[in-house]
């Protein structure tokens, strides 16, 4: 689980789950349940992310999960959002061009409630699953159930249910941001007081009260991002699409924004975010799927990914650049130290991976020492996100992407 | 999955959702999106004060300048009775139609590169309101424009013989032409998405549509070829239907066949641009 999940405070050393939620969520049987009502509802919702949550070992969860009654400890988790083996391709773009991939069978499923990430690169095919997810694009190949309802057969009923934050904001400049959200209203059916009220509790939520006569154009990067997720939220939706919904703001309204977000599962929406932010994935997302070249490459929780790398990492700078001979005696003294793993020289730059960080460091030191060398600084890190995408796309993710 | 079930119910997601109905709870009406759509975009249009004068500019600035361009084509043989600008007023009303219709495609382009467009799909939003707002804000601002292409020729001396009467049918024509010209323009926009591409084949288009009529100069003295082609110029149906209006005894059996053509024009130019909306939404 993520440390930033609504649910409750970070607790790493939290007993195990109980053992019924420990398969974490199963697959649901339509003829479950309460057996009419496919899109999520609150309590169903927070039973969802409870299983979802316990299964991580977070404690408040796993209390909340203890609260459920038997009968309904027995549904098992709602959906938001269930793909299966979603296909779409591109005509290249010339004639003769041979086509583009884009996705190459994408399955996802994202419980009710909770955050989603789709994580990968530029081009990697997380819009375009998307917007067939929001039927926007229609799939090639593939099936999925989006807010309970088959986004195939019944896209009329998807659209009802859900709204998209498109990349590229989606609100109408010429507009103000009160007439941006009265609008959207409108398309959904809402009219009246109830609308108006909706859209001023929007405008307060989101800080945009000051700036609701404006008119879009003007506002600021931070502001238009918060207005446009204003907007997808009027028609109160079951699911959310968020494309990429930082991309180009500054850290200060990023931070600001990463909040609102993880204020948004509160009400039981479901989101399904896509981010070239690895940073965001780890904040935001209960659970990540890395995507690369139309494909899920991993999934799972951020903990749960981050796991997999059990080793620390001892990284030292060294206080004068070791010649030939010195890296090579430094290279033999650490790799044969008991517990150290794949070691890195570059320059003055030392990094080894070691089973625990803290307990290695004399050891480390010594070795040093041995090979004729001093350390400058020094410092052990535990694996992070970065590594995990390093891992699973085999190339360290984009340093300029990350920072502003 | 939930694809058996048998009844969708929408569930309030927060606390206080009571207040307001919630999303799929009953299907939009498409006319209440269409009234929201083509209200935003008259909306945003007074908001901008310069571009409503150039639009009403436009429409006014050709009456004076064709009438004195072309003034001495009223005492050429073959002309006719009565003033030029009795003559012209119904022509610069029809060409006030194709240069603002002819860009009516700019909003949908507009939409799509901030992304409304992207909002709209992935909400219940009909396609045909979508079309349909862009088509009937057009279809505003040239109701007004050529009530005051009219009215100016009127202060400049054109004779309005059949009285409100003919003004009403001649602003009729001027919508149904409009309509036509917008959903064509909204077609092509679809197809072409830049805003370049679709401003310089409206320009192509209008200059030609109006020349090769009789809006500026009578049949009679047109060349024979132009006669010809002005006969399936569409632009002709509404100028000639347009003078008729405007008549003594508007010969209203012949207004009406005309008008018909430009409503069968608009039906298939509708057809057109939804066509052209579906291949755009398989393109995504």
């Amino acid at each position: 689980m993520t440390t930033t999940h609504s649910a409750g405070e970070p607790a790493p050393d939290a007993p195990p789950a109980a053992p019924t939620t420990e398969d974490g969520p199963q697959d649901p049987d339509p003829e479950a349940g309460l057996g009419l009502i496919p899109t999520p509802v609150p309590a169903d919702a927070a039973a969802a992310t409870a299983v979802e949550v316990a299964a991580a070992g977070v404690d408040l969860a796993a209390e909340a999960a203890a609260r459920v009654t038997p009968a309904s400890a027995a549904v098992e988790p709602v959906w938001a959002i269930e793909a299966r083996e979603l296909v779409k391709s591109y005509r290249g773009r010339r004639r003769g061009d041979p086509p583009v991939h884009a996705v190459r069978g994408i399955s996802l499923r994202v419980p009710a409630g909770t955050i989603f990430g789709l994580l990968g690169p530029n081009g990697a095919g997380k819009t375009t699953t998307v917007r067939m997810l929001a039927t926007l694009a229609r799939p090639e190949g593939g099936s999925a159930t989006v807010a309970g309802h088959d986004l195939l057969r019944r896209p009329w009923d998807v659209r009802r249910s859900i709204a998209i934050v498109p990349q590229r904001s989606g609100a109408d400049p010429d507009a103000t941001g009160r007439e941006n959200l009265l609008l959207q209203g409108r398309l959904y059916g809402l009219s009246g007081m109830g609308l108006a009220r909706r859209a001023d509790e929007l405008l307060e939520r989101f800080a945009l009260g000051d700036a609701a006569g404006r008119l879009a154009r003007t506002y600021s990067g931070g502001m238009l991002r918060r207005l446009d997720v204003a907007i997808g939220l009027v028609a109160r939706p079951a699911v959310l699409f968020l494309d990429e919904p930082t991309t180009g703001l500054d850290p200060e309204a990023r931070a600001v924004m990463w909040s609102e977000i993880e204020a948004l599962t509160a009400d039981g929406l479901s989101i399904l975010l896509t981010t070239h932010y690895l940073e965001e994935a780890d904040r935001l997302a209960a659970r990540v799927a890395i995507v690369e070249n139309g494909q899920v490459v991993v999934e799972g929780t951020p903990e749960e990914l981050k796991s997999e790398l059990r080793d620390d990492t001892v990284d030292l700078e060294l206080a004068e650049t070791p010649d030939a001979s010195q890296a090579e005696v430094l290279r033999g003294r650490l790799a044969a130290l008991p517990g150290v793993g794949e070691v890195t020289l570059d320059g003055r730059s030392v990094r080894a991976r070691v089973a625990t960080g803290a307990a290695a460091l004399p050891a480390v030191f010594a070795a040093v020492d041995a090979a004729g060398l001093a350390t400058a600084t020094a410092s052990v890190a535990r694996p992070s996100f970065d590594d995990v995408y390093l891992r699973h796309v085999g190339r360290r993710f984009g340093r300029h992407e990350e920072l502003t | 999955m939930t694809t058996t079930q048998p009844i969708t119910v929408a569930v309030p997601l927060s606390v206080d959702a009571a207040e307001v109905p919630a999303t799929g709870s009953a299907r939009p009406l498409g006319s209440r999106q269409f009234g929201a759509l083509t209200a935003r975009l008259l909306r945003s249009l007074l908001r901008r004060p310069a571009f409503v004068a150039i639009t009403l500019v436009q429409a006014v600035v050709w009456l004076p300048l064709f009438g004195s361009l072309f003034r001495s084509v009223a005492t050429v043989p073959g002309f006719g009775q009565g003033e030029y600008i009795d003559y012209l007023t119904p022509g610069v009303a029809t060409m006030s139609v194709l240069f603002s219709a002819g860009w009516t495609g700019v909003r949908l382009i507009d939409d799509m590169e901030n992304g409304v467009m992207e909002r709209l799909l992935a909400s219940p939003t009909r396609r045909w309101a979508i079309v349909g707002g862009t088509v009937a804000y057009e279809a505003v601002i040239v109701a007004v424009q050529v009530t005051l292409v009219v009215l100016l020729g009127w202060g400049l001396g054109a004779r309005l013989r059949s009285g409100p009467l003919g003004v009403v049918v001649l602003i009729a024509v001027a919508v149904t032409l409009s309509t036509a010209v917008a959903a064509l323009s909204d077609a092509l926009a679809l197809v072409v998405r830049r805003r370049e591409a679709l401003i310089a084949a409206a320009n192509f288009l209008v200059l030609p549509l109006t020349f090769l009529s009789t809006g500026m100069m009578p049949e009679r003295l047109l060349p024979g070829w132009i006669r010809a082609v002005a006969h399936y110029n569409p632009a002709n149906w509404a100028v000639s239907a347009s003078r008729m209006a405007l008549a003594v005894h508007p010969d209203w059996l012949s207004i009406l066949w005309n008008l018909l053509a430009l409503v069968v024009l608009a039906a298939v130019s509708w057809a057109l641009a939804a066509h052209a909306f579906s291949s755009y939404q398989r393109s995504l």
